[in-house]
């Protein structure tokens, strides 16, 4: 299968180039020239007692002096009295939501005619992704562009989108993204990637395209000296010794799908709820359904596609019958998927590290602990607590 | 275009097969049918219904696209009930064809189980129509009961005109049935070919198809010569909404038709 990156061509260039790093103390100015620029800034604001990522319009949304604590099956937001911007991890939210639109309207049908419905690709900055964000976006633009079938509508939405990492200072309890080797510091995929600094309180900037060095041209800023890229580089080491958690999937391709029959399926399988919050929390998990409509008259018809998950009992189906009839069979499914046949449907590994699925499983399930104990066996290294 | 945008398509034609079962031929609203491979098949759109995953089975005389459609559910039952002249939509074709060019100089075996003739027609069409290409050409087709049967007179015509060995047998004879009855698989003692020198191509029920691939193999077929077709729900044909995964396949993009070589082990494991 062909695969290519079709996003990279808006990758301008890389830190340490021709592009130098700036430093600015405040973003109000940077999230004023994104909306002079025509962009709805969305960025992490404190909503539902989570980090959720929501329209802004001034940097004083944003969660100053906001943590969080994540383990399995448990996330909650705490108090930090160093006034950090971005001092929590992955949120709830990624960006798939603003890539894949959990339901979208693709044709309207009447009478001898099936138009297409225009999509809409409204021009979001989206501010604060992590580096396993942008990472899942390089594994959904795979899915979505790197095909046979290229999706144009995926396309005008991703292109619309200003990227805007931040390099995690303080990973969760549940992240892993230095054993999937997507972080914790962004090294390509965005417009601009911040690193907060500490004493003075400052932001470096690293460009990443041309519009994003158009951006930093529009705000007050100062070239950054060798002590601010110092500090940086020092936040990125840090935060990549404080992971929750790591995964050895050394040659996962070939033995998760060879462990097919291994009781720890069944043992997983009798904490799984298949409840699905796994693959809608997931930021590459991208399967979808359909769903056609018509208006009373039926003369109108619709049809929309919408997230689906691999945890439902009729999503494989043949002759009408299930698959996977057993909790056990669909977990197997998605944890293998991700990790191992990924590879070779996407020629990359599904997951990225960013520890969404443990968090916000409701049992509490962890997909680093399953693989361990799939390859290790119970009594063999298992992951840092 | 949107790869999710069918294609608007009128009814030419509607012959019914029997009694749940109906052939469809399809032509676009304006420009010409797209071209096809054995094997492949399209999403058809039942407008405020559904789309399903359908095998192609045949062009019609006028270029059109032929479908036989059996009413199992909700969509399938909507497309039996299209009249000449109604709108469908249609995407596609998609998928892997059965390599019948490959199959030249070899002894060929069809197997066929229930609907699965449909598809498998548009291989004996191009067997026949480049027939000296081949060596001896066999067809067994299972059904329910005779009534059941698709296409009984081209059949015959295959049998009469084509030097091909037609075998039938059913599952449940009537009083006037005076063929074989039971599994295809015992069908296969009744045909001649030289296992090493076979193709075969297969489709019908899963477990149909592992039964007649176990067997041919036992025989001396080679795997990678045991060509199966196989199914799986899909929502999209082009590999984006991830229903159609058999363990590293997405059969709309690595299948529907797969040969044995690369299908057996994956069939073997339980749900996957």
């Amino acid at each position: 299968m062909g695969i290519k990156r079709d996003i990279s061509h808006t990758v301008w260039s890389v830190r340490g180039n021709a592009v130098m790093d700036v430093v600015t103390r405040s973003l109000e100015p940077l999230i004023a020239a994104l909306r002079a620029a025509g962009y709805t800034v969305v960025g992490p604001t404190v909503k539902d007692r989570a980090i959720r990522l929501t329209e802004i319009s001034s940097a004083a949304e944003l969660p100053d002096g906001t943590g969080d604590v994540q383990e399995p099956g448990n996330y909650r937001l705490t108090e930090r009295d160093d006034g950090m911007v971005f001092g929590y991890a992955a949120s709830p939210d990624s960006a798939k939501r603003f890539t894949q639109p959990p339901r979208q309207t693709l044709i309207r049908s009447r009478g001898q005619v099936i138009e297409e419905v225009e999509p809409e690709a409204p021009r979001i900055a989206l501010l604060g992704l992590r580096a396993c964000d942008l990472a899942a976006i390089a594994v959904q633009d795979r899915v979505f562009l790197g095909g046979r079938h290229p999706d144009p509508a995926y396309r005008r939405r991703r292109e619309a989108l200003f990227l805007i990492a931040v390099n995690c200072a303080v990973p969760g309890g549940t992240c892993f993204c230095v054993s999937m080797g997507t972080g914790p510091k962004a090294t390509a995929g965005f417009d601009l990637a911040l690193t907060e600094l500490a004493a003075p309180h400052r932001f470096l900037i690293e460009t990443g395209s041309e519009r994003g060095a158009r951006i930093v041209a529009a705000i007050p800023h100062q070239a950054a000296t060798g002590d601010d890229v110092a500090a940086a580089d020092e936040v990125s080491r840090t935060a990549a010794g404080r992971m929750g958690r790591t995964v050895d999937t050394e040659g996962v391709q070939e033995w998760l799908p060879a462990a097919h029959d291994h009781p720890r399926w069944d043992d997983v399988a009798s904490r799984c709820l298949a409840c699905t919050n796994c693959t809608m929390a997931c930021p590459t998990c991208f399967c979808s359904t359909v769903e056609d409509v018509t208006d009373l008259s039926g003369d109108v018809a619709e049809r929309s596609e919408r997230w689906d998950s691999c945890f439902t009992l009729d999503f494989s189906e043949v002759g009408g019958s299930p698959v996977r009839g057993s909790q056990r069979g669909r977990y197997r499914q998605w944890l293998t998927h991700k990790f191992a046949t990924w590879y070779d449907q996407f020629g990359t590994s599904g997951c990225v590290g960013c520890g969404r699925c443990i968090t916000w499983c409701p049992t509490g399930i962890d997909v680093t602990e399953e693989l361990s104990a799939i390859r290790y066996g119970t009594e063999g290294p298992s992951c840092i607590r | 275009m949107h790869p999710m945008t069918p294609v608007p398509y009128r009814v030419r034609s509607r012959r019914p097969d029997r009694a749940d079962t109906v052939t469809l031929a399809l032509e676009p609203l304006s420009g010409p049918c797209p071209g096809f491979l054995p094997g492949q098949f399209t999403m058809i759109y039942a407008r405020g219904v559904g789309e399903i995953p359908m095998s192609i089975s045949g062009r019609g005389r006028t270029g059109t696209l032929v479908h036989t459609i059996r009413a199992v559910g909700a969509v399938s039952r909507a497309l039996c009930r299209k009249r000449p002249g109604d709108l469908v939509g249609v995407r596609g074709p998609y998928g892997t064809a059965w390599d019948v060019p490959g199959a030249a100089g070899l002894d060929v075996v069809v197997v066929a189980g229930g609907l699965g003739l449909a598809p498998l027609r548009t291989v004996v069409r191009e067997l026949i129509a480049h027939r000296s290409r081949f060596g001896r050409i066999s067809v067994i087709a299972g059904t329910r009961t005779p009534m059941t049967l698709l296409y009984p007179r081209e059949l015959a015509r295959w049998r009469d005109a084509h030097d091909i060995d037609v075998q039938v047998t059913v599952d449940h004879p009537d009083p006037a049935w005076k063929g074989p009855v039971g599994l295809v698989t015992r069908l296969i003692d009744r045909i001649v070919f030289e296992p090493r020198r076979t193709a075969s191509f297969v489709c019908g029920p899963e477990a149909m198809m592992r039964a007649v691939a176990d067997d041919l193999l036992r025989r001396g077929v080679r795997p990678e010569r045991v060509v199966l077709s196989l199914e799986r729900n899909m929502k999209c044909g082009v590999g984006r909404c991830g229903h159609c995964q058999l363990g590293p396949l997405l059969l709309c993009l690595d299948g529907p038709v797969l040969g044995y070589d690369r299908a057996a082990g994956l069939l073997a494991v339980k749900e996957l």
